[in-house]
């Protein structure tokens, strides 16, 4: 079947078949090979991305019902060479070890402080609820997300 | 820095040190010990990161494993016909087929015993399979879909033997595993020092207590499954395997010998890797696959591995029953411990299996001064995954039988978990001390960890308040748990090595280069996954040689760049690879102080060598930078006689002792005796690894770590039915637990350095997890000593918290027994988790 979708800005077309799901066609398909696979049962969200704007875990989405839609993977967040501020505020913190999780845990973390842009410690570990990591014990993430939480404020202000 | 003074017999060449774009007046100051952020971070938050599985293999063929369903059965035929009919498969072979591809079984390098038994082991079995996930046959197929679709079309029919998933059962040989063998027992090792001591001890003792515990299975799960790769040369013969693993220099001489492949000819690379504790710290059937397929069909091989494979064939963690006795005096001071293990080996020996309990046996006293000991260990084959290293690997089951036991001790004397401590630790002016095993501990300060530690988590309030509302009543239980731990790191000294029969030796080899532009290039044998080396050692690097740390390089997981090397594992990097480096260093110093002497017409011994320069003692005027000494050793135009071009060193380091961090964990929770419910309520971490080199990093080791061990008490056990089917082979199963699932932590340390190695440095991988385990269960334990409670299982789930409740409650005589679980209550309780 064909679709497009476009991913990280520029218009994707290609040939999928029906059962494809969306990660293996953004991995395989696409060559973007920032987003990971770490289950296989919609447990790790290592596969999260942004479409249209919401962060979906891409494991769960057949590629086919992505057609049409705007999928941002991890390497559209950066801009210009310069780090999202999630992307720096992980940095900053410590928020990744051995960063298999982490592209899908920056692209949880980002969607949620779309949701809920000033969250407490306790509303950050709700939301990346769906996200496993197995490094970090999940505090310096915590920390990470509160920071950009606070510097998007600060951007705001 | 600028090359500043050259010598005049300098021809400009453009390579001149000085012209690049550092940063002009970045700080001389030292970083180590500076919270710096990691040099590996963008790449893993932009995606560009490669690991395995993301590497572009143009023509890679695809390998899928047939797994058997069953934990043990005789394999009566193999026929992969049908799969070479589904569309896109190449071929397919089953473990006959592939019986000639191997000159010698899967490695197991620690034969714990002159007569230990291991059974045969093929990366595909042929006959008979031992636990489900044993691969029967493979299939290669142009996509990994393709592939995967193929494996169900494989016809394999299997005649089914009973499953032995207890360790009792195993132990009683009535269903043996590997008929060849005669016996389902591997090995039986002791340590015998002074038996007679131990006897006298006990026949003496005021108090003894006699405690059994379960270690229950685990899946290490790191976030990355497995994957490898191997990629023939297309005329020369050789081959470069990719492979998700911990050891690509151990694995490379363990392919090459079970292979018949010759070592010189075989490269491994380890590219980005997710995360290991231990898991990638193995010889898997799937890399020998690869590889041996490779070179059978001379065209590239891969695989990656779905989570329930993960579950299935990556090795498991822990499983072992451990009774611990403690003799005391009236007091509390233990005179003796004594130790005996049964432990799961699981279906066959992989790479290290065996010697896990070991590397815990001489931990089992504690930090604390006793004076006689005696240890046993009983191995045995279950039909079950192979058990191997998982984060911390026999120290967290060590310190969680004495830290349990030491709460158990202190019920009995009728004193305070942190009182029967106190009377016990080894006193801060004993180090260097002489344990009973004969193993000396470098240094500490066990008692001042502690206070800290209590400290911090407000112990006495603590305390007050849970008197309060035991007196008040109601079903909110509050605990306090103590764990003092310490841990065995730098693996490891390789005469102790040799003594304990280990196949292989313990150094850690180390490169230290100046490039003729005064940047520096490191190449160190650990490999990291996740443990942000590059950033560490760069910082290390900096401060020796006076360079900013962006300007060092490191090389590493790869062994045609860092040929030699013992990799990463057991807390060993820093203690054992860094302290290479740090040597390194000084050898590169050392050179580089004879060519400045020639270029500053002085004496060797007259130069001081500070913030990347060299000067004369007492005319500051006369000096020379390293960069420039770097560069006239390039061009070699006017060195010393007899000095050899380039400026580098290569070290290989094999530690004199092992190094021993420590600290006190206190963890605080509510438990409700209504749900069984447990929450988390507070947890203090105060550790000790000696000197830091990144806080930042130390910390994220301590987080992780902790939430590890955490884990083992209240969340995870791999769960086996009667019939050897694993139940929780998934991560719906399986409770890895979620940020919302934990509690924040709070961290302090002390800081004891370690005086066997230059820079003071004892290692933090796995303290969280040694810690964390028995603090979180002590906890538990404590808060429901007034229903009667001596011991929870783990994983404490509201359901087993529960049962531990009730099965206080209906015991007519509530006195300490100290009888806690059998193997047999573990299985129903804990869901057979051995």
């Amino acid at each position: 079947m064909r679709i497009t979708m476009t991913v990280n800005g520029r218009e994707r077309s290609s040939e999928v078949e029906p059962r494809t799901l969306l990660v293996h066609h953004i991995r395989e398909g696409l060559g973007l090979t920032g987003t990971n696979v770490g289950c296989d049962t919609s447990s790790c969200g290592a596969c999260t991305v942004l479409m249209d704007g919401e962060s979906v875990k891409s494991c769960t989405v057949l590629a086919v019902q992505a057609d049409g839609a705007d999928v941002t993977t991890i390497e559209g967040l950066a801009r210009d060479g310069e780090m999202h501020p999630m992307q720096q505020a992980f940095q900053r913190n410590h928020g990744l070890q051995c960063g298999f999780c982490t592209p899908g845990m920056v692209m949880a973390a980002v969607s949620l402080l779309e949701e809920v842009p000033h969250p407490t410690d306790r509303e950050v570990r709700l939301g990346l609820e769906g996200n496993l990591c197995r490094c970090t014990g999940y505090q310096n993430i915590v920390a990470a997300v509160l920071d950009a939480a606070g510097s998007t404020q600060e951007a705001g202000a | 820095m600028t090359p500043a003074t050259t010598t005049e017999t300098d021809v400009p060449t453009g390579l001149e040190p000085g012209g690049t774009d550092q940063p002009p007046d970045e700080p001389a100051g030292p970083v180590v010990g500076t919270r710096r952020e990691r040099r590996e971070d963008p790449a893993l938050l932009t995606g560009e990161a490669r690991f395995t599985d993301d590497l572009q293999i143009p023509g890679a063929l695809h390998l899928a494993v047939v797994r058997s369903p069953f934990a043990h059965a005789r394999i009566t035929r193999v026929d992969v016909s049908p799969a070479l009919a589904m569309p896109g498969v190449v071929a397919a072979f089953t473990g006959e087929d592939l019986q000639g591809e191997w000159a010698a079984p899967m490695p197991c390098a620690w034969p714990v015993t002159e007569d230990m038994k291991s059974p045969p082991h093929l990366p595909l079995a042929v006959g008979k399979t031992c636990y489900a996930g044993d691969g029967v046959a493979v299939v290669l197929a142009e996509s990994n879909e393709a592939a995967r679709d193929a494996i169900d079309a494989v016809d394999v029919e299997y005649e089914p033997l009973p499953a032995v998933t207890d360790l009792a059962a195993a132990i009683s040989d009535e269903v043996v595993i590997h008929e060849d063998l005669g016996t389902n027992t591997s090995y039986r090792w002791e340590l015998h020092l002074d038996d007679d001591a131990v006897e006298r001890a006990f026949a003496d003792a005021a108090h003894v207590v006699r405690e059994r515990y379960i270690q229950q299975r685990l899946l290490p799960m790191a976030m990355e499954p497995r994957a490898c790769a191997a990629v023939p040369q297309p005329f020369g013969g050789d081959i470069t395997l990719y492979s998700a693993t911990q050891i690509p220099h151990i694995l490379k001489i363990m392919t090459a010998v079970t292979l018949g492949f010759p070592e010189h000819q075989l490269r491994v690379v380890a590219p980005s890797v997710g995360g290991g504790f231990g898991s990638k710290l193995n010889v898997y059937a799937e890399e020998l696959l690869v590889t041996a397929l490779a070179r059978k069909l001379h065209q590239p091989i891969r695989w990656v591995e779905e989570r329930t494979e993960n579950a299935l064939g990556t090795i498991h963690g822990r499983g072992q029953i451990q009774d611990i006795e403690l003799a005391a005096d009236a007091d509390g001071r233990v005179t003796a411990v004594r130790v005996d293990l049964t432990a799961d080996m699981g279906a066959y020996l992989q790479l290290v299996t065996p010697g896990i309990p070991l590397l815990g046996a001489f931990l089992y006293c504690g930090v604390y001064d006793v004076p006689a000991f005696s240890f046993g260990c009983t191995g045995v084959f279950t039909t079950m995954t192979p058990t191997d290293a998982y984060r911390g690997a026999g120290r967290p089951e060590a310190t969680y039988a004495i830290e349990r036991a030491m709460d158990a001790l202190a019920d009995e004397v009728g004193v305070d978990p942190a009182e029967i401590r106190r009377r016990n630790y080894i006193g801060a002016d004993r180090f260097p001390y002489t344990a009973v095993t004969g193993l000396v501990y470098d240094s500490g300060n066990y008692e001042a960890a502690a206070a800290k530690a209590l400290d911090l988590a407000g112990y006495d309030d603590l305390r007050a308040e849970q008197q309060r509302r035991r007196a008040e009543g109601g079903p909110k239980h509050l605990g306090i748990g103590i764990s003092s731990y310490f841990e065995m790191c730098g693996l490891a000294p390789s005469r102790v090595l040799a003594s304990l029969n280990y196949s292989a030796g313990g150094w850690e080899a180390a490169t230290v280069r100046m490039l003729p532009t005064g940047k520096v290039q490191v190449v160190t044998g650990a490999t990291p996954h996740g443990q942000g080396h590059e950033t560490s050692w760069s910082m290390i690097v900096a401060d020796k040689l006076g360079v900013p740390p962006d300007d060092v390089d490191v090389l590493h997981s790869d062994t045609a760049l860092s040929p030699l090397g013992m990799d990463t594992y057991g807390s060993r990097s820093l203690v054992v690879g860094g302290v290479a480096i740090d040597m390194a260093c000084d050898r590169v110093v050392d050179k580089a102080r004879r060519i400045a002497a020639h270029q500053l017409e002085a004496a060797a011994e007259d130069l001081e060598f500070r913030g990347g320069e060299f000067s004369v003692r007492g005319s500051p005027d006369r000096s020379v930078p390293l960069a420039a000494i770097a560069f006239a050793a390039f061009t070699a135009h006017d060195l010393p006689d007899g000095e050899e071009p380039n400026l580098e060193a290569h070290v290989t380091y094999d530690p004199p002792n092992f190094s021993w961090p420590f600290g006190t964990h206190v963890c605080v929770v509510e438990v409700d005796e209504e749900t069984g419910g447990v929450e988390v309520r507070k947890y203090v971490a105060v550790d000790d690894c000696g000197n830091q080199i990144n806080p930042l990093i130390v910390e994220g080791q301590v987080h992780g770590g902790i939430v590890q061990g955490l884990a083992q008490a209240l969340f995870e056990g791999v769960v086996y039915d009667a019939d050897g089917n694993l139940v929780t082979s998934n991560l719906t199963d399986y409770l890895v637990p979620s940020a919302p699932d934990v509690p924040s932590l709070t961290l302090d340390h002390t800081v004891t350095p370690s005086p066997t190695n230059a820079l003071g440095v004892k290692g933090i991988g796995e303290a969280g997890t040694i810690g964390s385990t028995p603090a979180v269960m002590n906890a538990i334990v404590d808060a429901l000593r007034p229903l009667g409670v001596d011991e929870v299982l783990m994983p404490a789930s509201p359901l087993n918290v529960w049962n531990a409740i009730q099965r206080a409650q209906s015991r007519p005589d509530p006195e300490r027994t100290t009888t806690s679980a059998t193997a047999g209550d573990t299985n129903a309780d804990a869901g057979g988790a051995s």
